[in-house]
């Protein structure tokens, strides 16, 4: 299968990128890995009349933490959250991911700024976005602006990012001492969409309660899900089952999973609240500086 | 990269171009290919090298394995254009001097192919391994081919075949060679 015909562009400067966007209206598509904008191209499920390829626009690539935040930026490959130390020693929620997504070879390619921007409900990384409180940094011809990702997602493949908007990097509040994160995902094989994910973060204050709570779940509704209610439930509680059963039943409660091949509705429902119960006690196990 | 005089000006049917210059296997090579031309195209069809096979075409397969910039990625799932001002290496470029690189040499000693379909990228992917981490465990190995599927053989061999390399490179005949 070939991809329908486009005009291409690879621009050397973000200014120069969104111009592009800009001027096509919303008929071009940013290419950064292209892991999941070519296969949906090839099906003809998309096809834009332009290709921006921001590849070429220096420093989009990073991983680096400052006094406040990790930044992240677009068009670091979702194999380099696996081949950084300061994410594995540091936001180990998203080496966990990062270990599942897909297969090594896409990896290789595939982006974290695709992977968050490209608003498939079955993605990975906007779960672990979610429970983080991520802020997404995009610019359009007219300026800069943060998007929390908790306002980012809207519907299955629908997504705050305006047309002549580029995600630049995500910003994540830095770690600190007694937080702890985990993903967790139950996948058929390797290299398959997840049945369910989910995403959880605790900070612990020093006398061991739960200071602030992030827990999100991945394929089991339109979009990457924010367990809100969950996460308020385990705020002041002690980070042990009682509080985390409970936790995960809120968070079953906001689920519309869809039968399919990975598995019927029900069996997804249920798995929702074994895998929020095993992404708590990972994260508390984290948060007490265990592995 | 500069965009390309259409060959054929007023055709509906192609365009637009653009030129492409990757150098495969340690040498430079170009052609002017439509830009939805996928990198596996410009390997098979403008380039005549053929041995990076294509199987699902949908990402799936990993028959299509290439290293690129030195890691291994799905040719099926990337355009020529975004090769451009890159190394290539396929598997015509592992034998050199009539020598066989020792993952070919794996293969053939533990058997590590029935039909040979997914060979090349199951090559190109352990290559990739290889030069990361030279003493994979198994799980690691098994992890590491994970995208690559084989139909044949139920990977015991294949395991075998790269165990067989990694030995090979580390032990003093190999040299350590890439």
């Amino acid at each position: 299968m070939i991809p329908p015909r486009f005009e291409y562009f690879a621009p050397s400067s973000i200014d120069e990128a969104v111009q592009i966007l800009d001027r096509f209206g919303g008929e071009a598509k940013v290419l950064a890995g292209g892991q999941s904008l070519l296969p949906v191209m090839k099906l003809r499920l998309a096809e834009p009349r332009a290709l921006v390829d921001i590849n070429r626009i220096p420093d989009l690539a990073h991983i680096r933490e400052d006094a406040k935040s990790l930044r992240i930026g677009a068009t670091t490959r979702t194999n380099d959250l696996n081949d950084s130390e300061l994410i594995h020693a540091r936001y180990p929620i998203l080496s966990d991911a990062a270990y599942e997504i897909a297969d090594p070879l896409v990896r290789n390619m595939g982006t974290v700024g695709g992977n968050v921007s490209h608003g498939d409900p079955a993605n990975d990384l906007p779960a672990c976005m979610l429970a983080l409180g991520a802020h997404f940094v995009v610019r359009s011809p007219t300026g800069t602006r943060t998007i929390p990702a908790k306002e980012f997602y809207q519907d299955t493949f629908v997504t705050a990012l305006e047309s002549n908007e580029l995600l630049l990097e995500i910003e994540i509040p830095k770690a600190r001492s007694g937080q702890g994160n985990a993903y967790v995902k139950l996948e058929k094989r390797i290299g398959d969409f997840p049945i369910v994910g989910v995403a959880a973060n605790l900070v612990l204050t020093t006398k061991g309660t739960i200071e602030s709570a992030g827990l999100a779940l991945t394929a089991v509704g339109p979009t990457a899900l924010k367990a809100t209610e969950a996460e308020r439930h385990l705020v002041g509680k002690a980070p042990e089952e009682a509080a985390f059963q409970r936790a995960a039943e809120l968070a079953q409660e906001i689920t519309s999973p869809v039968s399919d091949l990975r598995g019927p509705a029900e069996y997804k429902r249920a798995m929702v609240r074994v895998l929020a119960l095993r992404a708590l006690h990972r994260a508390s196990a984290r948060a007490h500086g265990g592995a | 990269m500069v965009l390309a005089e259409m060959p054929s000006a007023g055709d509906e049917e192609t365009g637009p171009f653009v030129n492409v210059h990757v150098t495969v296997n340690g040498a430079p090579r170009s052609a002017t290919v439509e830009t939805r031309t996928l990198l596996v195209h410009f390997l098979r069809e403008n380039l005549s090298l053929t041995g990076t096979h294509i199987g699902c075409d949908t990402t799936n397969c990993g028959a299509c394995t290439i290293l690129l910039d030195g890691k291994a990625v799905k040719s099926c799932t990337i355009l020529a254009v975004q090769a451009d001002g890159r190394e290539v290496r396929t598997v015509e470029g592992l034998e050199t001097d009539g020598k066989l690189h020792p993952i070919q040499e794996g293969f053939i000693e533990e058997h590590g192919l029935q039909c040979g379909f997914c060979t090349p990228g199951m090559m190109m992917c352990s290559v990739a391994l290889l030069q990361k981490n030279p003493h994979p465990t198994e799980e690691q190995i098994r992890r590491a081919i994970s995208g690559n599927l084989c139909r044949c053989t139920g990977y015991v061999n294949i395991v075998k075949a790269i165990q067989h390399a990694a030995n090979q490179m580390a032990g003093p005949s190999g040299g350590g060679r890439p």
